[in-house]
């Protein structure tokens, strides 16, 4: 299957926007751990994002950037959101409303809980009402989601946001996830033709393999957050080279991609 | 391109109807509802509760994966002869080329819920035991099966709210067409937790008696619990997926468009897939929540597209809101539907709502229904039609 990247976006300490992460991601640069700042995505009115959290906030900032460097309109897009985690900060608001006296569930938390509350709010910011699917696959979730974004393009011709994101557990469950970091990214991606740049030939193998391989504080970050998976990936797309990774993907299977 | 059928060549349903697919067939042929005064919780509702399930022992090696969520999987897993069938198709297939996609909404939240009450008084630490990545991460119910079942293929969870396990139709029909996979493991869990009971009472969308579809006194859901599997496959003679379609509603977090333009989007998507017209549609099963909102976008969406030809029933009368599982399950009801020629009734629907308009079927009649369209959305604006019907090869 051959589907072709159209633009990205970056969203991580340190590698906060694409253009801006591109040096560090092509080794001219060494990674440095410089806090985020606050969240303020534009695609949500204010009053709106005020009653957001920080995955949604995260899912839609890394978005915005890949929409920069993209040609189409945002309701043109069909959509995958792929997450580890969810809202685990939803999780632990309601998990604690459940435990006082008449168990006080905030209406807005609960339809926020939903895994696909951060596609809800970019289809009503998008007015977008093409495919939209959400999921998760463990440590795996990132390579899950571009199967699932590149399977849609292909098969449904059409051009996909795939946006694989997580967020940090709050701290009554921190540790006890797959997060330890915020690391999301998006890419824009659409059936290949015969003279785009940045080509992925996917194919499906069986076989376990290592990771492909990272610099020391690449591969540190890839281990704190499964989006993170994404950096061999974005490293090339970033260097403009060219060559094959193989991801594993669960026990025994492997995902090759050849970047053209 | 023509679709290709996949074929369910096993499935299997748990939920208020009883374990299996006879319990089911046998309660929509006679009318009994598995329907009940809640006592999950102190909420005045009626719930789809599944009888026995905190009692289902999960296998010592999976012990880390015990919770409500995982243990009705197991119930349903072990029903219908399903893991056996599974183990057949192994056998044909290899386990790495069989694809698992499995929807759920709230996961093993319920493990979550009860470590918060374990806390200590003023401790932010919850139990050392409670294993919050076998329970209730999103993931757990594909890794839960997928080591129940010994499977090595690719395998995921769809999340989105009540569409979840339609959706996985579509996901495993593409893996399938893309080479990824030869066959797939379809299905949804959901089960009982305080997260749903709470959270749609602070919406104000439960009902204090058993839900209404289409009534014009309809107020709201019965949160309902259920699992279901099924076994997709190529080339195989049987009732099989014809078509699916998949939209956004974009308009809003937790109401549906008013005009149903997502829902409409979702059905004439499927239809066209599946290369079929609106008069080739016997029965539709409806997403039929019974909120007053819901059933007036879905009323509204279907007469847009069928006008008032084709019948329709809810079975959230039966089975309550099953939420995360309301795809497979009502996937599973519209399959028995065809097998066995009947229309099932949208149960408790006594005086329909004169502003909706589609033909409701009010009491379960013997009919040779070949086509079936199932209907399924969700929070977010997540919607899914799917089009089952007999194929042979």
């Amino acid at each position: 299957m051959r589907v072709s990247v159209e633009s990205v976006g970056l969203v991580a300490p340190g590698l906060n926007g694409w253009q801006a992460a591109m040096h560090v991601l092509r080794g001219d640069a060494l990674l440095e751990h410089i806090a985020l700042p606050a969240f303020k995505p534009e695609l949500l009115p204010v009053n709106e994002r005020r009653r957001t959290t920080s995955l949604i906030k995260l899912a839609l900032m890394v978005i915005e950037d890949a929409l920069a460097q993209s040609h189409y309109q945002m309701n043109e897009l069909a959509t995958v959101f792929a997450s580890s985690e969810g809202d685990v900060e939803i999780v632990d608001r309601i998990c604690t409303a459940l435990t006082l006296p008449d168990h006080p569930v905030s209406p807005t938390h609960f339809h926020n809980s939903v895994h696909n509350a951060p596609a809800g709010y970019w289809a009503i910011a998008a007015g977008a009402r093409h495919f939209s699917t959400s999921l998760a696959a463990g440590t795996d979730t990132f390579i899950a989601g571009l199967l699932e974004a590149a399977s849609v393009s292909s098969l449904e011709q059409m051009p996909v946001l795939f946006v694989a994101y997580d967020y940090p557990l709050p701290p009554a469950l921190a540790g006890r996830g797959y997060v330890d970091a915020v690391f999301a990214t998006a890419m824009i991606i659409k059936p290949a033709n015969s003279n785009d740049m940045n080509v992925f030939s996917l194919s499906l193998k069986s076989g376990t393999v290592e990771p492909p391989y990272l610099v020391a504080q690449l591969a540190e970050l890839r281990k704190q957050n499964p989006a993170a998976a994404a950096l061999p990936l974005l490293c090339v797309l970033a260097g403009k080279t060219t060559g094959t990774l193989a991801f594993p993907y669960h026990a025994g299977l492997s995902l090759h991609i050849e970047v053209e | 391109m023509k679709f290709e059928p996949l074929t369910l060549t096993a499935y299997t349903t748990v939920s208020a109807l009883g374990q299996g697919r006879a319990a089911m067939r046998d309660a929509l042929l006679h009318e009994r509802s598995g329907l009940r005064a809640c006592d999950y919780t102190d909420l005045a509702t009626w719930a789809g509760r599944v009888a026995g399930v905190e009692d289902v022992s999960l296998p010592q090696a999976l012990q880390t994966y015990s919770c409500r969520n995982n243990q009705l999987a197991a119930l349903a897993l072990e029903t219908d002869g399903y893991a056996q069938a599974v183990a057949a198709a192994q056998a044909r297939y290899s386990a790495a080329r069989i694809g698992l996609f499995l929807g759920t909404s709230t996961s093993g939240i319920g493990a979550t819920e009860q470590a918060y009450f374990d806390r200590e008084q003023n401790s932010n630490e919850l139990p050392a035991d409670f294993n919050y990545l076998g329970t209730h991460n999103v993931y757990s119910l594909a890794d839960f099966t997928r080591a129940y079942l010994g499977l090595n293929g690719p395998a995921k969870v769809i999340s989105t709210a009540c569409s979840s396990s339609a959706k996985v139709f579509a996901t495993a029909s593409r893996y399938i067409r893309a080479g990824w996979c030869d066959a797939a493991v379809v299905g949804g869990v959901d089960s009982l937790c305080l997260t749903t009971m709470y959270g749609f009472a602070s919406l104000e969308l439960i009902s204090s008696q058993p839900c209404r579809p289409w009534d014009i006194q309809r107020d709201g859901i019965n949160v309902g619990e259920a699992a279901g599997f099924a076994l997709l496959e190529r080339n195989k003679d049987g009732v099989a997926l014809l078509g699916y379609g998949e939209s956004a509603d974009a308009y809003h977090m937790s109401t549906p468009h008013p005009e149903g333009e997502g829902a409409l989007l979702a059905m004439q998507k499927a239809l066209s897939l599946a290369q079929l017209n609106t008069e080739q549609i016997d029965y539709i099963n409806l997403h039929g929540t019974a909120t007053p909102a819901n059933d007036r976008s879905e009323d509204r969406a279907v007469m847009r597209l069928f006008d008032n030809k084709v019948a329709g029933s809810s079975i959230k009368g039966w089975t309550g809101h099953t939420l995360g599982a309301a795809g497979i399950t009502e996937a599973i009801a519209s399959i028995i539907a065809i097998e066995e020629g009947f229309l099932p009734a949208s149960l408790n629907t006594q005086q329909i709502d004169p502003q909706l308009n589609m033909s409701i079927v009010q009491k379960t009649t013997a009919y040779p229904v070949q086509t079936v369209m199932s209907n399924s959305f969700g929070f977010g604006g997540s919607n899914c039609s799917l089009i089952f019907g007999r194929t042979s090869w």
